[in-house]
């Protein structure tokens, strides 16, 4: 019998290996790839609750977020591509101009 | 055990071992076709939750339109290889400083996660009356949701300019 716990849990999971791909990857691209791996374990858990509860409000919002998914993946890769050509490079320690 | 539960644990699998060698491959387009077969499973788990809407759309927006835009600026650049001062033999988990401690921060919620959930009172199966029509979410977005999506259209409008304006070259 899957319960939504178990939901709730593979969610954690997933939203677990992207934070930890967020802190332990030294590239651009992965860390963006991770930030889209912690939205989806967030879809999952609205999905999960909006069936548990019987609305349907818990689906209209993953359609915001997959539009805010998709507005960040826009201007992010935006934003990557100008850096690379700053510095020919997408490792983040090496963009330090503002550093304190 | 039945189908349904098959079902969840086989997704679940996929989702979970995909996004681990997303993170876990140097080479960045792995990184994106494992990210789609992660999306792919996720799909499923939607179809099982009575979601078929949010399943079609994932597969559309997410691996149809988000993914292929990161392809897309992963060939464009050609830069595939990880360019780092850690020794390459190293693995990850291991390296020093704030690498290690961002790691054992995900394993702390991970743990703290599940034991809040195992903690929690115990939760039934899914009661009947699930919202699945197209029909339903459609009215619901139009009238309550009605000012979110507008706001929308106008994040959509900022994204698309501000990607053009960034990714444009300078005139000289």
């Amino acid at each position: 019998m899957v319960t939504l716990s178990h939901y709730l849990m593979l969610s954690a999971i997933l939203f677990s290996i992207g934070s930890a791909g967020v802190f332990v990857r030294r590239n651009l691209i992965t860390i963006l790839l991770s930030i889209e791996i912690m939205l989806n374990a967030v879809n999952l858990t609205f999905v999960a609750f909006g069936r548990a509860l019987g609305s349907a409000d818990g689906q209209i919002i993953v359609f915001f977020v997959m539009t805010v998914a998709a507005a960040e993946a826009a201007v992010g890769l935006a934003i990557v591509i100008g850096l690379f050509r700053h510095r020919e490079s997408l490792n983040p320690d090496s963009f330090t101009l503002l550093k304190w | 055990m039945g189908a349904d539960t098959t079902l969840f644990y086989v997704f679940g699998a996929i989702a979970i071992v995909a996004s681990l060698l997303v993170i876990a491959q140097r080479n960045p387009i792995y990184s994106v076709l494992l990210l789609i077969a992660s999306f792919g499973a996720l799909s499923g788990l939607y179809v099982l939750l009575d979601a078929p809407f949010v399943a079609v759309t994932q597969i559309i927006v997410y691996a149809g339109a988000i993914m292929v835009l990161f392809l897309f600026v992963v060939m464009l650049l050609n830069a595939p290889h990880e360019d780092t001062e850690y020794d390459e033999r190293v693995h990850p988990l291991l390296r020093p400083g704030p690498m290690r401690f961002g790691a054992a921060l995900a394993v702390v919620l991970v743990v703290e996660l599940g034991w809040a959930l195992t903690k929690g009172g115990e939760s039934g199966a899914f009661a009947g009356g699930a919202v699945s029509s197209v029909a339903a979410i459609g009215q619901l977005l139009f009238t309550d949701y009605a000012f979110p999506f507008e706001v929308t259209s106008v994040l959509i409008l900022v994204a698309m300019v501000g990607a053009v304006i960034l990714a444009r070259r300078e005139p000289r």
